[in-house]
């Protein structure tokens, strides 16, 4: 049975939620990972949670990259073992290198908490396989800085590679400037790395799997990982 | 070592939408300043450094800056020794 980890930086707000998922939702083994441990190795998929990392110091992500754990998820993901980043952990997987590009303040930079239509653009990778193609979904956004920013030579490679998995959309699935919440390049909400093991999202699944919080969306999710 | 005092400048790339300065810019405009444009906030660093020379400490203060202080993705920086 697949194993979960789940990292807990200072400033992690996310990682029970995440944890309530995997764990009581879905009954899978899950273990939660301080940032100062090193061996990972018992795990199957690493998940980097929402939350204020080091209080977002800096630039979000940017402390975090240097926490000792990071290494072993580095090592975790060129092993071809499955990494996924929620939120700030999107934007640490980008500061660390394991994903193109960079979340920036949103275009009207307010912090913005809503749910939100999402099109599913990949349906072939471990953590979208539950889904059919060009699905639309809704799950939640909690961020100030959930801008997807790439230069112009990235964002074509990412897009010609088919490396975006999400983006904004209105309810019937049309992808235009009104479904944009935060000015993504592209309408982008989340991408993979070209070897598609390593998952990067603001949107947050976590907060849409539990019924008593009126969505499920996010579960299929979760549990599709667990069934790679 | 000697120590030297650094200065680190950390702007947005041109090409970088800079929301939070187009802010500023209209406020600024409110105050009656209409002259104002082109707005771009960015980070400013001050640190010591102990280094050999000031060759060795230009060199630490790119590392750092490259692997740390700015992102290549978005930002510039630029640095004055003192």
């Amino acid at each position: 049975m697949m194993k979960f980890g789940i990292i807990v930086f200072p400033g992690s707000n996310c990682d029970r939620d995440v944890a309530w998922v995997t764990q009581n939702l879905l009954n899978l083994p899950t273990r939660m990972v301080w940032h100062e441990e090193t061996d990972l190795a018992d795990l199957d998929i690493i998940i980097i949670p929402g939350g204020f990392s080091y209080g977002d110091y800096l630039r979000c992500g940017a402390i975090a990259r240097f926490s000792p754990v990071m290494k072993s998820v580095v090592t975790h993901a060129q092993q071809g073992k499955i990494v996924l980043g929620i939120c700030n952990g999107f934007q640490i997987l980008t500061e660390v290198g394991l994903l193109p590009g960079v979340l920036i303040r949103n275009r009207d930079l307010h912090f913005i908490c809503h749910r939100v239509s999402l099109r599913v653009e990949r349906t072939d990778l471990p953590c979208t396989q539950s889904y059919s193609p060009g699905q639309v979904i809704t799950l939640p956004i909690a961020h100030g800085e959930g801008r997807y920013y790439a230069n112009p030579h990235i964002l074509k490679a990412l897009e010609d590679k088919g490396q975006v998995l999400f983006r904004y959309c209105t309810p019937s699935g049309e992808i235009n400037s009104t479904a944009n919440p935060n000015g993504s390049l592209n309408n982008i909400a989340a991408i993979t790395n070209e070897e598609g093991n390593v998952f990067g999202m603001m949107p947050h699944p976590e907060r849409a799997s539990d019924p008593i919080l009126g969505a499920t969306e996010g579960k299929e999710l979760f549990q599709s990982l667990s069934l790679q | 070592m000697d120590k030297y005092n650094a200065c680190i400048y950390i702007t947005l790339r041109p090409s970088v939408l800079d929301p939070a300065g187009t802010a500023v810019s209209s406020g600024l405009k409110q105050l009656g300043y209409e002259g104002v444009e082109g707005v771009r906030i960015g980070k400013y660093v001050e640190l010591t450094i102990a280094a050999t020379s000031e060759e060795s400490a230009r060199q630490q203060l790119d590392l750092m800056c490259d692997q740390f202080l700015a992102n290549p993705t978005i930002e510039n920086y630029r640095f004055e020794l003192r």
